[in-house]
């Protein structure tokens, strides 16, 4: 009845792959996942210092334990190719590509990556894959695109793309992204992947970003991408549990453990059986509250 | 590699470096402009050299105005600037990296 060990998403943080000053101090802030970004962040005559300066940090700095994610230029671009040898070669643990809108990019990057991975020595099928979804095609798409590959761990909306290809733009609501919302939701969900939401751009409007996070988590996305380093824990506050989920969450991990010893297949609490989703639920609670500083690595509360 | 024109990578903003490199004859030469050269300047000096040496540059003028860069900044912008140079940028020699 063990899961296995799922990565936590909560947070993943954009860093402009060329400034020297937020690439170094990246790993500081605490994002589950930190993007360094090669694309819409780094202009066109600077492509190839940004992808030097992220390769050059990925061999020196510490990141901890932050899952590393590059977001590379498109396959309709001069630097894609490089870009994938760059950060293949560097051990990047995931290659994001933009205004992904078929299976078939995912695929075609797929075997980019392993040609890359055979010529460098990295061990084939460690880099790990995702796709942004920016339009229309792509959210059609995105049941297919979140299955393409074995390598993929998530799917992620990006809305600034989406909206002017949906000829709208943002609004305080989301209403203009429900459906792209649910259907990159449904998407990564039937394929085992991670879902993350999309920026949320205005840093003054503290009350629309909880709002708009508070929202997301209750649809069920893993996470939401950040612009900024003042969000992450902000997200964190959403994403973590209250004290009467934990609880409920170690009398359930404590019953199948009683169950365990006693050799018994099944597990009950309170004169209910207690089935996989409901212990995939407490082993995730248990995850979050850990990582939100609640309790510690035994589950006991730690004094604030 | 050879230099065909001179190239510059890298800005003046904080934590960063800028250098510009053009062919020379006199080995190496590195002119170094930077608030911490009295602590940090041989190194950094040493980082430029050698990267410029691994990349296969022995002739080169360098001018650097550092901003407190970290080596792995010194290193990315020295390549950066030495590709440029040599007009190297879509063939990167990727064992040197």
């Amino acid at each position: 009845m063990v899961a296995e060990q799922e990565r936590l998403r909560r947070t993943m943080m954009f860093v402009p792959g060329n400034n020297p000053s937020m690439v170094k101090d990246a790993g500081i802030y605490g994002a589950d996942s930190i993007m360094f970004d090669l694309e819409d962040a780094v202009s066109l005559a600077e492509k190839d210092a940004a992808r030097n300066l992220v390769y050059e940090a990925l061999q020196t700095q510490d990141y901890g334990t932050a899952e590393l994610v590059v977001r590379i230029n498109g396959a309709d671009t001069n630097f894609y190719t490089n870009d994938i040898k760059a950060m293949v070669k560097a051990g990047i643990d995931v290659i994001r590509l933009p205004k992904t809108e078929s299976a078939a990019m995912i695929q075609q990057l797929e075997q980019d990556v392993l040609a890359a991975e055979k010529e460098f020595g990295r061990p084939i099928g460690s880099t790990h894959l995702m796709a942004a979804i920016e339009s229309a095609k792509g959210v059609l798409n995105a049941p297919a695109i979140a299955a393409a590959s074995s390598r993929m761990i998530g799917i992620a909306l990006s809305a600034e793309d989406y909206t002017t290809d949906m000829k709208t733009h943002r609004y305080p609501d989301g209403a203009e992204l429900e459906f792209a919302r649910n259907m990159v939701l449904h998407a990564a969900r039937a394929a085992g992947i991670a879902a993350f939401d999309t920026v949320f751009t205005d840093m003054n409007d503290t009350e629309g970003f909880y709002r708009e996070t508070r929202y997301i988590h209750q649809l069920g996305f893993d996470g939401k991408s950040l612009v900024n380093p003042r969000q992450i824990p902000m997200v964190n506050q959403v994403y973590a549990p209250t004290h009467s989920e934990i609880d409920h969450a170690k009398s359930v991990l404590q019953a199948i453990q009683q169950a365990h010893a006693q050799g018994s297949g099944v597990a009950a609490l309170d004169g209910q059986m207690i089935d996989r989703p409901v212990a995939l639920r407490a082993q995730r609670v248990m995850k979050l509250a850990q990582a939100s500083h609640i309790v510690d690595e035994e589950g006991n509360y730690l004094e604030k | 590699m050879e230099i065909k024109t001179t190239a510059v990578a890298g800005t003046v903003e904080s934590s960063d470096i800028q250098i510009m490199l053009s062919a020379g004859h006199q080995g190496i030469q590195i002119e170094l402009e930077s608030d911490v050269e009295k602590v940090f300047g041989a190194q950094i000096r040493q980082t430029i050299t050698t990267t410029l040496q691994q990349l296969g540059l022995s002739q080169v003028n360098v001018k650097a105005v550092d901003k407190g860069a970290l080596d792995c900044v010194i290193k990315a912008r020295t390549i950066t600037a030495a590709q440029r140079a040599c007009q190297t940028t879509d063939t990167p020699a990727w064992e040197v990296l």
